[in-house]
Protein backbone atom coordinates (compact mmCIF):
# COMPACT_ATOMS: atom_id res chain seq x y z
CA UNK A 1 0.00 0.00 0.00
CA UNK A 2 1.71 3.34 -0.93
CA UNK A 3 1.51 5.95 1.68
CA UNK A 4 -0.19 9.47 1.35
CA UNK A 5 -0.43 12.39 3.71
CA UNK A 6 -3.79 12.09 5.40
CA UNK A 7 -2.08 8.07 6.92
CA UNK A 8 0.93 9.60 8.34
CA UNK A 9 -1.38 12.29 10.11
CA UNK A 10 -3.13 9.07 11.10
CA UNK A 11 -0.17 6.66 12.52
CA UNK A 12 1.11 9.70 14.77
CA UNK A 13 -1.92 10.28 16.56
CA UNK A 14 -3.06 5.90 17.08
CA UNK A 15 -6.60 6.16 18.22
CA UNK A 16 -5.52 3.65 20.92
CA UNK A 17 -2.60 4.22 22.74
CA UNK A 18 -1.06 1.08 24.73
CA UNK A 19 0.81 1.69 27.91
CA UNK A 20 3.80 0.96 28.22
CA UNK A 21 4.60 -2.94 28.88
CA UNK A 22 7.06 -4.35 30.88
CA UNK A 23 8.37 -6.94 28.77
CA UNK A 24 9.53 -9.31 32.08
CA UNK A 25 6.29 -10.22 33.08
CA UNK A 26 4.95 -11.35 29.57
CA UNK A 27 4.57 -15.01 28.87
CA UNK A 28 6.77 -16.19 25.79
CA UNK A 29 4.56 -18.11 23.56
CA UNK A 30 6.99 -18.51 20.42
CA UNK A 31 10.83 -17.48 20.50
CA UNK A 32 12.00 -17.55 17.22
CA UNK A 33 16.05 -18.16 16.61
CA UNK A 34 18.04 -17.46 13.78
CA UNK A 35 15.58 -18.18 11.37
CA UNK A 36 16.22 -17.90 7.86
CA UNK A 37 13.76 -19.13 5.21
CA UNK A 38 14.32 -19.93 1.64
CA UNK A 39 12.35 -20.09 -1.85
CA UNK A 40 14.30 -22.78 -3.59
CA UNK A 41 17.75 -20.64 -3.79
CA UNK A 42 16.30 -17.08 -2.96
CA UNK A 43 16.93 -16.26 1.04
CA UNK A 44 13.84 -14.47 1.85
CA UNK A 45 14.44 -14.32 5.42
CA UNK A 46 17.35 -13.45 7.10
CA UNK A 47 18.39 -14.23 10.65
CA UNK A 48 15.17 -13.62 12.26
CA UNK A 49 15.15 -13.21 16.30
CA UNK A 50 11.59 -12.46 17.68
CA UNK A 51 9.42 -13.53 20.82
CA UNK A 52 5.65 -13.62 20.54
CA UNK A 53 3.67 -12.76 23.79
CA UNK A 54 0.85 -14.76 25.44
CA UNK A 55 -2.01 -12.80 25.21
CA UNK A 56 -0.89 -10.25 23.23
CA UNK A 57 -1.07 -8.91 19.70
CA UNK A 58 1.95 -8.22 17.77
CA UNK A 59 1.45 -7.08 14.11
CA UNK A 60 4.05 -7.52 11.57
CA UNK A 61 4.47 -4.43 9.44
CA UNK A 62 6.59 -3.71 6.41
CA UNK A 63 6.66 -2.77 2.64
CA UNK A 64 5.39 -5.49 0.18
CA UNK A 65 8.21 -8.45 -0.60
CA UNK A 66 9.73 -7.87 2.70
CA UNK A 67 8.94 -11.39 4.06
CA UNK A 68 6.06 -10.65 6.77
CA UNK A 69 3.98 -12.83 5.06
CA UNK A 70 6.41 -15.37 4.79
CA UNK A 71 7.03 -15.61 8.54
CA UNK A 72 3.84 -15.80 9.51
CA UNK A 73 3.31 -18.38 7.11
CA UNK A 74 6.47 -20.57 8.77
CA UNK A 75 4.40 -20.16 12.09
CA UNK A 76 1.71 -22.93 11.41
CA UNK A 77 3.90 -24.48 8.69
CA UNK A 78 1.55 -23.21 6.16
CA UNK A 79 4.57 -22.83 3.34
CA UNK A 80 5.26 -27.30 3.69
CA UNK A 81 2.27 -27.17 0.87
CA UNK A 82 4.52 -25.98 -1.80
CA UNK A 83 7.88 -28.21 -2.66
CA UNK A 84 11.45 -25.80 -2.57
CA UNK A 85 10.37 -24.20 0.40
CA UNK A 86 12.26 -24.61 3.49
CA UNK A 87 13.34 -22.71 6.97
CA UNK A 88 16.30 -23.09 9.25
CA UNK A 89 16.80 -22.02 12.74
CA UNK A 90 14.25 -22.75 15.49
CA UNK A 91 10.71 -21.49 16.35
CA UNK A 92 10.09 -22.88 19.99
CA UNK A 93 6.50 -22.89 20.33
CA UNK A 94 5.80 -23.48 24.38
CA UNK A 95 9.48 -25.15 24.44
CA UNK A 96 9.42 -27.40 21.14
CA UNK A 97 11.00 -26.64 17.47
CA UNK A 98 7.91 -26.46 15.71
CA UNK A 99 10.44 -26.97 12.62
CA UNK A 100 11.65 -30.24 13.25
CA UNK A 101 10.36 -33.09 10.91
CA UNK A 102 8.77 -34.90 13.77
CA UNK A 103 6.53 -32.60 14.47
CA UNK A 104 2.93 -33.73 13.60
CA UNK A 105 1.89 -30.95 11.38
CA UNK A 106 -1.94 -31.23 11.54
CA UNK A 107 -1.58 -31.28 15.43
CA UNK A 108 0.54 -27.94 15.17
CA UNK A 109 -2.20 -26.38 12.66
CA UNK A 110 -4.76 -27.02 15.54
CA UNK A 111 -2.77 -24.97 17.64
CA UNK A 112 -1.45 -22.58 15.79
CA UNK A 113 -5.31 -21.23 13.65
CA UNK A 114 -5.09 -18.70 10.31
CA UNK A 115 -6.86 -16.64 9.11
CA UNK A 116 -6.49 -15.33 5.23
CA UNK A 117 -6.70 -12.18 3.53
CA UNK A 118 -9.56 -13.32 1.32
CA UNK A 119 -12.50 -14.96 3.23
CA UNK A 120 -12.14 -18.65 3.07
CA UNK A 121 -15.34 -20.32 4.11
CA UNK A 122 -15.82 -24.09 2.92
CA UNK A 123 -18.25 -25.28 0.40
CA UNK A 124 -21.15 -26.10 2.98
CA UNK A 125 -23.31 -24.50 4.81
CA UNK A 126 -22.73 -21.81 7.79
CA UNK A 127 -22.98 -24.55 10.24
CA UNK A 128 -21.08 -27.07 8.79
CA UNK A 129 -18.43 -25.04 8.51
CA UNK A 130 -18.00 -24.52 12.40
CA UNK A 131 -18.54 -28.15 12.85
CA UNK A 132 -16.31 -29.70 10.40
CA UNK A 133 -13.47 -28.15 12.42
CA UNK A 134 -14.98 -29.23 16.04
CA UNK A 135 -15.64 -32.65 14.72
CA UNK A 136 -11.83 -33.17 13.72
CA UNK A 137 -10.90 -33.56 17.07
CA UNK A 138 -13.71 -34.03 19.40
CA UNK A 139 -16.37 -36.44 19.11
CA UNK A 140 -19.16 -34.70 20.91
CA UNK A 141 -23.13 -35.61 20.87
CA UNK A 142 -24.91 -33.14 18.26
CA UNK A 143 -25.88 -30.74 21.42
CA UNK A 144 -22.65 -30.19 22.57
CA UNK A 145 -21.72 -29.25 19.27
CA UNK A 146 -24.60 -27.33 18.73
CA UNK A 147 -23.55 -25.16 21.87
CA UNK A 148 -19.67 -25.12 20.39
CA UNK A 149 -20.74 -23.43 17.00
CA UNK A 150 -23.43 -20.86 18.86
CA UNK A 151 -20.24 -19.95 21.21
CA UNK A 152 -17.53 -19.97 18.23
CA UNK A 153 -20.30 -17.89 16.19
CA UNK A 154 -21.01 -15.41 18.81
CA UNK A 155 -17.11 -15.02 19.60
CA UNK A 156 -16.79 -13.44 16.20
CA UNK A 157 -19.68 -11.32 16.61
CA UNK A 158 -21.39 -13.42 14.16
CA UNK A 159 -24.49 -15.55 16.06
CA UNK A 160 -26.99 -12.90 15.70
CA UNK A 161 -27.01 -12.26 11.94
CA UNK A 162 -26.97 -16.22 10.85
CA UNK A 163 -28.62 -17.85 13.79
CA UNK A 164 -31.52 -18.11 11.72
CA UNK A 165 -29.96 -19.43 8.82
CA UNK A 166 -27.43 -21.86 10.27
CA UNK A 167 -28.24 -24.29 7.05
CA UNK A 168 -27.75 -21.91 4.51
CA UNK A 169 -24.34 -21.94 2.72
CA UNK A 170 -21.41 -20.06 4.32
CA UNK A 171 -20.35 -18.60 0.37
CA UNK A 172 -23.74 -16.95 0.65
CA UNK A 173 -22.67 -14.75 3.27
CA UNK A 174 -21.61 -10.80 2.40
CA UNK A 175 -17.37 -10.55 2.62
CA UNK A 176 -17.41 -9.48 5.97
CA UNK A 177 -19.52 -12.18 7.55
CA UNK A 178 -17.36 -14.45 5.64
CA UNK A 179 -14.80 -13.16 7.20
CA UNK A 180 -16.05 -13.60 10.59
CA UNK A 181 -17.09 -17.21 10.01
CA UNK A 182 -13.16 -18.02 8.76
CA UNK A 183 -12.25 -16.24 12.59
CA UNK A 184 -15.45 -18.54 13.49
CA UNK A 185 -14.30 -21.72 12.62
CA UNK A 186 -10.62 -20.96 13.33
CA UNK A 187 -11.89 -20.26 16.76
CA UNK A 188 -14.05 -23.62 17.26
CA UNK A 189 -10.80 -25.91 16.60
CA UNK A 190 -9.50 -24.53 20.04
CA UNK A 191 -6.35 -22.99 19.46
CA UNK A 192 -3.80 -21.07 21.22
CA UNK A 193 -2.65 -18.98 18.54
CA UNK A 194 -4.60 -16.92 15.74
CA UNK A 195 -2.18 -16.02 12.73
CA UNK A 196 -4.00 -13.64 10.60
CA UNK A 197 -2.82 -12.39 7.32
CA UNK A 198 -4.22 -9.33 6.26
CA UNK A 199 -7.48 -10.12 7.28
CA UNK A 200 -8.96 -6.63 6.26
CA UNK A 201 -7.82 -6.09 3.30
CA UNK A 202 -10.64 -6.95 1.03
CA UNK A 203 -13.08 -5.78 3.60
CA UNK A 204 -15.06 -2.38 3.44
CA UNK A 205 -14.37 0.20 6.54
CA UNK A 206 -17.28 -1.21 8.44
CA UNK A 207 -16.50 -4.91 8.16
CA UNK A 208 -12.66 -3.77 9.27
CA UNK A 209 -13.51 -1.97 12.23
CA UNK A 210 -15.83 -5.32 13.39
CA UNK A 211 -12.39 -7.65 12.83
CA UNK A 212 -10.43 -5.18 14.79
CA UNK A 213 -12.76 -4.63 17.47
CA UNK A 214 -12.67 -9.08 17.48
CA UNK A 215 -9.09 -8.91 17.63
CA UNK A 216 -8.50 -7.07 20.64
CA UNK A 217 -11.19 -9.15 22.05
CA UNK A 218 -9.71 -12.53 21.00
CA UNK A 219 -6.29 -11.82 22.78
CA UNK A 220 -7.96 -12.15 26.28
CA UNK A 221 -7.87 -15.87 25.37
CA UNK A 222 -4.99 -16.32 22.30
CA UNK A 223 -1.82 -15.00 21.43
CA UNK A 224 -2.48 -13.26 18.22
CA UNK A 225 -0.17 -12.16 15.27
CA UNK A 226 -0.89 -10.30 12.89
CA UNK A 227 -0.17 -9.20 8.99
CA UNK A 228 -0.99 -5.59 8.16
CA UNK A 229 -0.57 -3.09 4.79
CA UNK A 230 -2.03 -1.08 6.82
CA UNK A 231 -0.38 1.05 9.80
CA UNK A 232 -3.26 2.74 11.22
CA UNK A 233 -4.59 -0.93 11.83
CA UNK A 234 -1.63 -2.05 13.76
CA UNK A 235 -1.36 0.78 15.81
CA UNK A 236 -4.93 0.47 16.22
CA UNK A 237 -5.20 -3.18 17.04
CA UNK A 238 -1.17 -4.68 18.13
CA UNK A 239 0.51 -4.28 21.52
CA UNK A 240 4.04 -4.97 19.75
CA UNK A 241 4.80 -4.04 16.42
CA UNK A 242 7.73 -5.61 14.08
CA UNK A 243 8.80 -3.51 11.40
CA UNK A 244 10.48 -6.07 8.80
CA UNK A 245 12.59 -5.04 5.51
CA UNK A 246 13.94 -7.11 2.78
CA UNK A 247 13.77 -10.06 4.41
CA UNK A 248 15.20 -8.36 7.49
CA UNK A 249 13.41 -7.67 11.02
CA UNK A 250 14.78 -4.01 11.66
CA UNK A 251 12.70 -3.07 14.84
CA UNK A 252 10.74 -4.98 17.20
CA UNK A 253 8.61 -3.15 20.32
CA UNK A 254 5.68 -1.40 22.00
CA UNK A 255 4.00 -0.55 19.65
CA UNK A 256 3.25 3.51 20.74
CA UNK A 257 6.73 3.50 21.14
CA UNK A 258 7.82 2.15 18.11
CA UNK A 259 5.47 4.77 15.94
CA UNK A 260 6.01 7.61 17.90
CA UNK A 261 10.06 7.38 18.63
CA UNK A 262 10.90 4.96 16.05
CA UNK A 263 14.63 3.69 16.73
CA UNK A 264 16.05 2.86 13.33
CA UNK A 265 15.98 5.20 10.61
CA UNK A 266 14.50 2.79 7.92
CA UNK A 267 11.11 2.32 10.49
CA UNK A 268 10.78 5.61 10.71
CA UNK A 269 11.09 6.49 6.66
CA UNK A 270 8.35 3.81 5.96
CA UNK A 271 5.77 4.90 9.06
CA UNK A 272 6.22 8.65 7.94
CA UNK A 273 5.48 7.40 4.27
CA UNK A 274 8.94 7.73 3.10
CA UNK A 275 9.04 4.75 1.35
CA UNK A 276 6.89 1.77 0.95
CA UNK B 1 -8.07 19.61 -34.23
CA UNK B 2 -11.50 18.19 -32.68
CA UNK B 3 -11.76 14.65 -33.85
CA UNK B 4 -15.10 14.58 -36.02
CA UNK B 5 -16.97 11.58 -37.41
CA UNK B 6 -15.28 12.22 -41.16
CA UNK B 7 -11.90 11.70 -39.29
CA UNK B 8 -10.99 9.67 -42.05
CA UNK B 9 -8.62 7.18 -39.90
CA UNK B 10 -11.83 6.90 -38.04
CA UNK B 11 -13.85 5.99 -40.80
CA UNK B 12 -11.79 3.57 -42.01
CA UNK B 13 -11.45 1.97 -38.63
CA UNK B 14 -15.50 1.91 -38.53
CA UNK B 15 -15.86 -0.02 -41.93
CA UNK B 16 -13.42 -2.80 -41.30
CA UNK B 17 -15.08 -3.15 -37.43
CA UNK B 18 -18.54 -3.44 -40.13
CA UNK B 19 -16.70 -6.40 -42.11
CA UNK B 20 -15.25 -8.23 -39.33
CA UNK B 21 -18.84 -7.92 -37.69
CA UNK B 22 -20.56 -9.33 -40.58
CA UNK B 23 -17.91 -12.00 -41.72
CA UNK B 24 -18.23 -13.37 -37.54
CA UNK B 25 -21.95 -13.15 -38.24
CA UNK B 26 -21.88 -15.08 -41.13
CA UNK B 27 -19.89 -17.64 -40.21
CA UNK B 28 -22.25 -18.11 -36.88
CA UNK B 29 -24.90 -18.62 -39.29
CA UNK B 30 -23.67 -20.89 -41.37
CA UNK B 31 -22.03 -23.62 -38.39
CA UNK B 32 -25.53 -23.10 -36.63
CA UNK B 33 -27.24 -23.34 -39.98
CA UNK B 34 -26.08 -27.38 -40.49
CA UNK B 35 -26.53 -28.27 -36.69
CA UNK B 36 -29.92 -26.92 -37.36
CA UNK B 37 -30.33 -28.99 -40.89
CA UNK B 38 -29.05 -32.23 -39.46
CA UNK B 39 -31.64 -31.88 -36.34
CA UNK B 40 -34.33 -30.90 -38.65
CA UNK B 41 -33.63 -33.92 -40.82
CA UNK B 42 -33.46 -36.28 -37.83
CA UNK B 43 -36.89 -34.75 -36.58
CA UNK B 44 -38.59 -35.21 -40.31
CA UNK B 45 -37.40 -38.67 -40.91
CA UNK B 46 -37.19 -40.11 -37.36
CA UNK B 47 -39.91 -38.77 -35.26
CA UNK B 48 -42.64 -40.80 -37.81
CA UNK B 49 -41.17 -44.31 -36.45
CA UNK B 50 -41.71 -43.09 -33.31
CA UNK B 51 -43.91 -45.29 -31.14
CA UNK B 52 -44.06 -47.71 -28.05
CA UNK B 53 -42.84 -50.12 -30.23
CA UNK B 54 -39.96 -48.68 -30.85
CA UNK B 55 -39.23 -49.14 -27.09
CA UNK B 56 -41.23 -52.72 -26.54
CA UNK B 57 -40.19 -54.36 -29.43
CA UNK B 58 -37.03 -56.44 -30.68
CA UNK B 59 -34.82 -55.29 -33.77
CA UNK B 60 -37.18 -56.99 -36.45
CA UNK B 61 -35.87 -59.45 -39.08
CA UNK B 62 -36.10 -57.64 -42.67
CA UNK B 63 -39.07 -57.39 -43.87
CA UNK B 64 -41.41 -56.75 -40.87
CA UNK B 65 -42.40 -54.76 -38.22
CA UNK B 66 -40.35 -54.02 -34.74
CA UNK B 67 -38.63 -51.94 -32.57
CA UNK B 68 -35.40 -51.03 -30.58
CA UNK B 69 -36.17 -52.64 -27.34
CA UNK B 70 -32.90 -54.49 -27.27
CA UNK B 71 -30.35 -52.34 -28.78
CA UNK B 72 -31.71 -49.12 -26.07
CA UNK B 73 -31.15 -51.90 -23.49
CA UNK B 74 -27.89 -53.20 -24.72
CA UNK B 75 -26.69 -49.30 -24.98
CA UNK B 76 -27.45 -48.70 -21.44
CA UNK B 77 -25.90 -51.22 -19.99
CA UNK B 78 -22.97 -51.08 -21.68
CA UNK B 79 -22.63 -47.65 -21.36
CA UNK B 80 -23.10 -47.60 -17.28
CA UNK B 81 -20.76 -50.70 -16.81
CA UNK B 82 -18.33 -48.07 -18.65
CA UNK B 83 -18.91 -45.61 -16.47
CA UNK B 84 -18.80 -47.79 -13.54
CA UNK B 85 -15.57 -48.74 -14.52
CA UNK B 86 -14.17 -45.41 -16.37
CA UNK B 87 -15.31 -42.89 -13.87
CA UNK B 88 -13.35 -43.87 -10.48
CA UNK B 89 -9.87 -44.36 -12.58
CA UNK B 90 -10.45 -40.85 -14.11
CA UNK B 91 -11.51 -39.18 -11.03
CA UNK B 92 -8.91 -40.61 -9.25
CA UNK B 93 -5.93 -39.90 -11.90
CA UNK B 94 -7.23 -36.73 -12.00
CA UNK B 95 -7.07 -36.31 -8.79
CA UNK B 96 -3.10 -37.50 -8.80
CA UNK B 97 -2.84 -34.74 -11.51
CA UNK B 98 -4.78 -31.58 -9.73
CA UNK B 99 -3.80 -32.30 -6.34
CA UNK B 100 -0.97 -34.80 -5.49
CA UNK B 101 1.57 -34.62 -8.76
CA UNK B 102 1.07 -30.91 -9.37
CA UNK B 103 4.76 -30.47 -9.36
CA UNK B 104 6.16 -34.16 -10.07
CA UNK B 105 7.47 -34.21 -14.07
CA UNK B 106 5.21 -37.28 -13.86
CA UNK B 107 2.18 -35.59 -14.00
CA UNK B 108 2.69 -33.60 -17.18
CA UNK B 109 3.57 -36.66 -18.87
CA UNK B 110 0.33 -38.17 -17.98
CA UNK B 111 -1.54 -35.56 -18.98
CA UNK B 112 0.74 -35.49 -22.45
CA UNK B 113 -0.30 -38.84 -22.39
CA UNK B 114 -4.17 -38.25 -21.79
CA UNK B 115 -4.03 -35.75 -24.48
CA UNK B 116 -3.25 -38.32 -27.18
CA UNK B 117 -5.49 -40.62 -25.57
CA UNK B 118 -8.52 -38.16 -25.60
CA UNK B 119 -8.24 -37.46 -28.81
CA UNK B 120 -7.45 -40.77 -30.18
CA UNK B 121 -9.41 -42.14 -33.15
CA UNK B 122 -12.10 -44.06 -31.48
CA UNK B 123 -11.73 -47.64 -34.06
CA UNK B 124 -8.49 -47.87 -32.49
CA UNK B 125 -9.17 -48.40 -29.38
CA UNK B 126 -12.14 -50.98 -30.46
CA UNK B 127 -9.68 -52.66 -32.57
CA UNK B 128 -7.15 -52.57 -29.22
CA UNK B 129 -9.51 -53.82 -27.05
CA UNK B 130 -10.39 -56.65 -29.71
CA UNK B 131 -6.89 -57.79 -29.78
CA UNK B 132 -6.47 -57.60 -25.77
CA UNK B 133 -10.02 -58.99 -24.85
CA UNK B 134 -12.14 -60.62 -27.65
CA UNK B 135 -9.59 -62.79 -29.27
CA UNK B 136 -8.65 -64.48 -26.44
CA UNK B 137 -11.81 -65.01 -25.03
CA UNK B 138 -12.80 -66.18 -28.02
CA UNK B 139 -16.40 -64.10 -28.56
CA UNK B 140 -17.24 -60.98 -28.91
CA UNK B 141 -18.81 -59.13 -25.44
CA UNK B 142 -20.67 -56.43 -23.54
CA UNK B 143 -18.21 -56.90 -21.49
CA UNK B 144 -15.58 -56.33 -24.03
CA UNK B 145 -17.97 -53.32 -25.55
CA UNK B 146 -17.87 -51.96 -21.72
CA UNK B 147 -14.09 -51.88 -21.95
CA UNK B 148 -13.56 -50.24 -24.81
CA UNK B 149 -16.15 -47.76 -24.02
CA UNK B 150 -14.08 -47.53 -20.89
CA UNK B 151 -11.04 -46.34 -22.16
CA UNK B 152 -13.07 -43.70 -24.18
CA UNK B 153 -14.15 -42.28 -20.87
CA UNK B 154 -11.23 -41.95 -19.09
CA UNK B 155 -9.46 -39.46 -20.66
CA UNK B 156 -12.72 -36.83 -20.34
CA UNK B 157 -13.12 -37.62 -17.04
CA UNK B 158 -9.70 -36.99 -16.23
CA UNK B 159 -9.20 -34.02 -18.23
CA UNK B 160 -12.38 -32.41 -16.69
CA UNK B 161 -11.57 -33.61 -12.75
CA UNK B 162 -8.01 -31.89 -13.44
CA UNK B 163 -9.42 -28.72 -14.88
CA UNK B 164 -11.84 -28.49 -12.25
CA UNK B 165 -10.11 -29.01 -8.87
CA UNK B 166 -7.17 -26.35 -10.76
CA UNK B 167 -10.27 -24.43 -10.49
CA UNK B 168 -10.44 -25.09 -6.98
CA UNK B 169 -8.54 -21.69 -5.58
CA UNK B 170 -5.14 -22.65 -3.07
CA UNK B 171 -6.66 -20.49 -0.55
CA UNK B 172 -9.19 -22.83 0.06
CA UNK B 173 -6.66 -25.85 0.43
CA UNK B 174 -4.64 -23.83 2.49
CA UNK B 175 -7.57 -22.80 4.73
CA UNK B 176 -8.88 -26.48 5.02
CA UNK B 177 -4.92 -27.24 6.11
CA UNK B 178 -5.22 -24.06 8.47
CA UNK B 179 -7.12 -26.53 10.89
CA UNK B 180 -5.34 -29.34 10.80
CA UNK B 181 -7.04 -30.96 8.04
CA UNK B 182 -4.92 -33.52 6.54
CA UNK B 183 -4.70 -33.65 2.71
CA UNK B 184 -6.73 -36.62 1.95
CA UNK B 185 -9.73 -35.54 3.83
CA UNK B 186 -8.66 -31.73 2.45
CA UNK B 187 -9.33 -33.67 -1.11
CA UNK B 188 -12.61 -35.52 -0.10
CA UNK B 189 -14.28 -33.26 2.01
CA UNK B 190 -13.34 -29.52 0.44
CA UNK B 191 -11.84 -30.00 -3.22
CA UNK B 192 -13.89 -32.32 -4.39
CA UNK B 193 -17.38 -30.42 -2.52
CA UNK B 194 -16.15 -27.73 -4.36
CA UNK B 195 -15.88 -29.06 -7.67
CA UNK B 196 -18.24 -31.32 -7.57
CA UNK B 197 -20.30 -29.31 -10.29
CA UNK B 198 -17.85 -29.24 -12.51
CA UNK B 199 -16.52 -33.02 -12.11
CA UNK B 200 -20.30 -34.67 -12.61
CA UNK B 201 -20.33 -32.27 -15.71
CA UNK B 202 -17.15 -34.49 -16.94
CA UNK B 203 -18.98 -37.69 -16.54
CA UNK B 204 -22.29 -36.91 -17.58
CA UNK B 205 -20.31 -35.43 -21.44
CA UNK B 206 -18.67 -38.81 -20.75
CA UNK B 207 -21.75 -40.08 -21.06
CA UNK B 208 -22.50 -38.13 -24.32
CA UNK B 209 -19.31 -38.97 -25.43
CA UNK B 210 -19.72 -43.13 -25.99
CA UNK B 211 -23.62 -42.87 -26.08
CA UNK B 212 -23.08 -42.23 -30.38
CA UNK B 213 -19.80 -44.31 -30.41
CA UNK B 214 -20.19 -47.41 -33.09
CA UNK B 215 -16.54 -48.01 -34.33
CA UNK B 216 -15.47 -49.85 -30.13
CA UNK B 217 -18.65 -51.73 -30.32
CA UNK B 218 -18.42 -53.10 -33.84
CA UNK B 219 -15.35 -54.49 -32.98
CA UNK B 220 -16.32 -55.59 -29.32
CA UNK B 221 -19.51 -56.06 -28.70
CA UNK B 222 -20.92 -56.32 -31.97
CA UNK B 223 -24.65 -57.00 -32.49
CA UNK B 224 -27.05 -59.27 -31.18
CA UNK B 225 -30.80 -59.35 -33.20
CA UNK B 226 -32.22 -60.68 -29.98
CA UNK B 227 -32.84 -59.32 -26.71
CA UNK B 228 -29.65 -60.26 -24.07
CA UNK B 229 -28.77 -59.08 -20.97
CA UNK B 230 -25.86 -61.62 -20.77
CA UNK B 231 -23.26 -59.48 -20.62
CA UNK B 232 -20.73 -62.49 -21.77
CA UNK B 233 -22.39 -62.62 -24.86
CA UNK B 234 -22.65 -60.20 -28.14
CA UNK B 235 -24.76 -57.07 -27.52
CA UNK B 236 -26.40 -55.26 -29.65
CA UNK B 237 -26.55 -51.25 -29.11
CA UNK B 238 -28.21 -48.29 -30.99
CA UNK B 239 -25.33 -46.97 -32.90
CA UNK B 240 -24.58 -50.35 -34.13
CA UNK B 241 -27.93 -51.29 -35.14
CA UNK B 242 -27.74 -47.76 -36.92
CA UNK B 243 -24.87 -48.69 -39.00
CA UNK B 244 -26.58 -51.85 -39.79
CA UNK B 245 -30.13 -50.82 -40.38
CA UNK B 246 -29.00 -47.56 -42.15
CA UNK B 247 -26.90 -49.07 -44.76
CA UNK B 248 -29.96 -51.94 -44.99
CA UNK B 249 -31.99 -51.99 -48.20
CA UNK B 250 -35.10 -52.88 -46.22
CA UNK B 251 -37.42 -49.34 -45.73
CA UNK B 252 -38.38 -50.69 -42.63
CA UNK B 253 -34.56 -51.31 -41.09
CA UNK B 254 -33.73 -47.57 -42.28
CA UNK B 255 -36.74 -46.18 -40.68
CA UNK B 256 -36.12 -47.61 -37.55
CA UNK B 257 -32.40 -46.66 -38.21
CA UNK B 258 -33.70 -43.08 -38.43
CA UNK B 259 -35.64 -43.39 -34.92
CA UNK B 260 -32.83 -44.23 -32.98
CA UNK B 261 -30.58 -41.65 -34.22
CA UNK B 262 -33.59 -39.31 -33.07
CA UNK B 263 -33.24 -40.79 -29.99
CA UNK B 264 -29.42 -41.03 -29.03
CA UNK B 265 -29.34 -37.02 -30.46
CA UNK B 266 -31.90 -36.57 -28.12
CA UNK B 267 -30.49 -37.97 -24.88
CA UNK B 268 -27.27 -36.41 -25.80
CA UNK B 269 -28.78 -33.01 -25.95
CA UNK B 270 -30.76 -33.79 -22.71
CA UNK B 271 -27.35 -34.84 -21.05
CA UNK B 272 -25.43 -32.13 -22.52
CA UNK B 273 -28.63 -29.07 -21.26
CA UNK B 274 -28.56 -31.61 -17.71
CA UNK B 275 -24.27 -30.72 -17.46
CA UNK B 276 -24.59 -26.57 -18.69
CA UNK B 277 -27.61 -26.39 -15.86
CA UNK B 278 -25.11 -27.67 -13.72
CA UNK B 279 -22.39 -25.70 -13.74
CA UNK B 280 -24.78 -22.86 -14.74
CA UNK B 281 -26.12 -22.90 -10.93
CA UNK B 282 -22.47 -23.60 -9.43
CA UNK B 283 -21.79 -19.76 -11.06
Amino acid sequence: MSMNSHDVATVSTPKVTHAAIDTASLGEKVSIRNLEFFYGDTRALKNINLSLYANKTTAFIGPSGCGKSTLLRILNRMYDLYPGQRATGQVLFDGENLLDASVDINLLRARIGMVFQKPTPFPMSIYENIAFGIRLYEKLPRAEIDARVESALRRAALWDEVKDKLTASGLGLSGGQQQRLCIARTVAVKPEVILFDEPCSALDPISTAKIEELIDELKQDYTIVIVTHNMQQAARVSDFTTFMYLGELIEFGNTATLFTTPRDKRTQAYITGRFG
Amino acid sequence: MAITAANSLYIRRRSRNIVAKTLAYAATAFGLGWLVLILGVLLYNGIGGLSLDVFTQNTPPPGSAGGLQNAIVGSIAMTALAIVIGTPIGVLAGTYMAEYGRHDRLASIVRFINDILLSAPSVVVGLFVYEVMVAPMGHFSGYAGSVALAVIVIPVVVRTTEDMLRLVPDTLREAAASIGLPRAHMILRIAYRAARAGIVTGILLAVARISGETAPLLFTALNNQFFSVNMNAPMPSLPVVIFQFALSPYEEWQKLAWTGALLITVTVLALSILARSLTARKQ
